[in-house]
């Protein structure tokens, strides 16, 4: 049989076969076999359950779905019903290998047969998978997902949205977070997050929050959702939820699912939080960091509120330092008024040194000079008037030695030597007679003087008795005699001398 | 650049929290005028009192959406975390 997977009831089925049962060879119309051949098909396939790829998907104006299922050798008409279609849980598209429910039935109108579907589901995972990624390039392309439509989200939300569903860990796991970081106002909008209309109430929702008033509107949306399988997480990648969140006026935070879930929801928003409580992370900050930031910042500015002052103190300090020392002021003038002292003590001293000098000079000149002077002065004047006088003394004397000259001239010489003769002639007279006149001399001839011990000569008896003692004088020498008699008197007694030491005085 | 006080009120947190970070960063790199630096100070300290007040208001509220007949959100009731 050609490769339409019949079931194994169906086997026998075939429309000429039927035709060629009854004996009677009465031919039927068209009609008649038609519907007859419509009823074997339907009570024979009332209900079948066929597995294909989705073709020439075409929803038409009235809501139907138009489709065809083939596989590598057959094709299967298919038609979904308005009520059915809406239904369906994923977008169908060509491509999109699918297992539907139906019956099977026949159009005799055009001699077709078709299946009539009643659900319709995509054949496994991998074939979801492949829809998801064609939606995505598909809504990429439009520019949902688009970078530059990623809104900032506000530092402090003032509310915050939540489309999630009422009940579970996810809204409780939010509102710990939310209210553990920063105890914020929450608007929970309860959705389902799963199953038949889930995906219509989450744009719902989302839209709804956009269309709040100003006053309430909430100014952060998390639109959440906890793990499950792609199943679970379908309504999350379908298109009205896509572009709900796509188009929100509200920045969104989508959280769906576990970290490694990622649906186009999460494309779609603004932000993609790993899990619902990661959202409560991103969406506020931690209040307590604020205040410590805030704390800090007062410290710091408390800080730094003085530092100009700090800093013109460190400036004015600066210059203070290049201010130059008072002493280092002063040294200049005291070295200058050191310097002059000095020079003035060394002007003193050399003024009075100078003085001195001066004095000393004044009085050598005072003693050499200038009293000398008057003196040398006075012995010149001295010495003129006495070279003066002395002239004038020999001049006198000149005339005097002229006078004696000529007095001198006038003296006869003779006359004198007249007179010098004879007093020589009496001298050498005397001097003949005086040898004989020595009273010593007749002592060569044999005479003796007596003399007394005091010299005198005795020249009588009486004067020689009264000496105890008497030299006698010979010519050649004395001899010491002694007389009888005692001296009469002291020798000093002696009388006058003798006439004999008269002469000898001559 | 020097805006006046009514200004903070109208701040947001994080914009006030930022004109701080501002007026700390310029009163730290030291080349305000030693004037200029007090009046910084006060609008500084003017900034973090209004983000301070921010911080003291945060507390929770959580409402759900009731919404009437037509899908509309009608109003609000508590939300009691289920």
């Amino acid at each position: 049989m050609p490769g339409l997977p019949f079931d194994d009831n169906m086997s026998s089925g075939g429309l000429v076969a039927k035709a060629s049962r009854g004996d009677n060879a009465a031919p039927l119309s068209i009609t008649e076999i038609s519907t007859r051949l419509k009823r074997a098909v339907e009570d024979q396939f009332g209900h079948v359950k066929l597995r294909g790829e989705l073709s020439g998907v075409k929803r038409a104006a009235s809501g139907h779905l138009y489709c065809a299922l083939k596989d590598e050798k057959a094709v299967i008409d298919g038609v979904m019903w308005k009520g059915n279609a809406q239904r369906l849980s994923f977008l169908p598209e060509d491509g999109i290998e699918v297992i539907a429910s139906g019956k099977l039935t026949t159009y005799p109108g055009r001699s077709k047969y078709q299946i009539v579907i009643d659900s319709m589901e995509i054949a496994g995972e991998g074939a979801l998978l492949a829809l998801l990624e064609k939606t995505r390039k598909r809504l990429e392309a439009e520019g949902l997902f688009a970078p530059e439509r990623k809104r900032a989200l506000p530092f402090i939300p003032r509310r915050i949205g939540v489309v999630t569903s009422p009940t579970g860990a996810v809204i409780r796991d939010i509102l710990h977070r939310l209210a553990d970081r920063f105890p914020s106002h929450v608007m929970v909008w309860p959705v389902m997050v799963q199953g038949q209309g889930s995906a219509e109430q989450v744009a719902h929702a989302v839209r709804g929050f956009g269309q709040l008033p100003d006053d309430v509107r909430p100014d952060l949306l998390i639109v959440a959702r906890g793990g499950g399988s792609i199943e679970d997480l379908w309504s999350f990648n379908e298109e009205v939820v896509v572009r709900a969140i796509a188009d929100s006026s509200i920045p969104i935070i989508s959280a769906v699912g576990h970290e490694t879930d990622t649906t186009l929801a999460d494309f779609a928003a603004d932000r993609r939080a790993p899990t619902p409580t990661a959202a409560a992370e991103i969406a506020v900050p931690v209040l307590r960091d604020l205040a410590a930031t805030l704390d800090e910042y007062a410290f710091r500015q408390r800080k730094c509120a003085l530092r100009p002052v700090d800093l013109g103190r460190e400036r004015l300090e600066a210059r203070a330092n290049r201010l130059p020392k008072p002493e280092a002021l002063l040294q200049q003038s005291t070295q200058k008024l050191d310097d002059l002292g000095e020079r003035l003590r060394r002007g003193l001293a050399d003024c009075a040194s100078t003085a001195r000098e001066r004095l000393q000079a004044d009085r050598a000149r005072l003693s050499v000079h200038m009293l000398q002077r008057p003196v040398q002065e006075g012995r010149l004047r001295l010495d003129a008037q006495g070279n003066r006088l002395g002239a004038g003394l020999r001049q006198a004397v000149q005339l005097g030695e002229r006078r004696l000259d000529q007095a001198g001239a006038g003296l006869r010489p003779a006359l004198i030597r007249a007179r010098i003769d004879r007093a020589r002639g009496m001298l050498d007279s005397f001097s003949r007679v005086l040898p004989q006149l020595d009273p010593d001399k007749p002592l060569e001839r044999g005479y003796a003087r007596v003399i007394a011990s005091d010299n005198r000569t005795m020249t009588s008896q009486k004067a020689a008795s009264a000496e105890a003692r008497l030299t006698l004088k010979f010519h050649d020498g004395e001899l010491e005699v002694v007389t009888g008699s005692p001296p009469l008197r002291k020798p000093g007694r002696t009388p006058p001398a003798s006439p004999a030491e008269q002469g000898d005085l001559f | 650049m020097e805006q006046t006080a009514p200004d903070i009120s109208q701040l947001s947190f994080e914009d006030a929290l930022r004109a701080l970070e501002d007026v700390v960063r310029r009163l730290e790199g030291g080349e305000v005028p030693l004037d200029e630096s007090i009046d910084l100070y006060e609008r500084g300290e003017k900034l973090r009192k209004h983000c301070q007040a921010r911080l003291d208001a945060a507390q929770a509220r959580i409402e759900k959406i009731v919404a009437g007949p037509d899908g509309k959100p009608s109003g609000t009731a508590p939300f009691d975390g289920g």
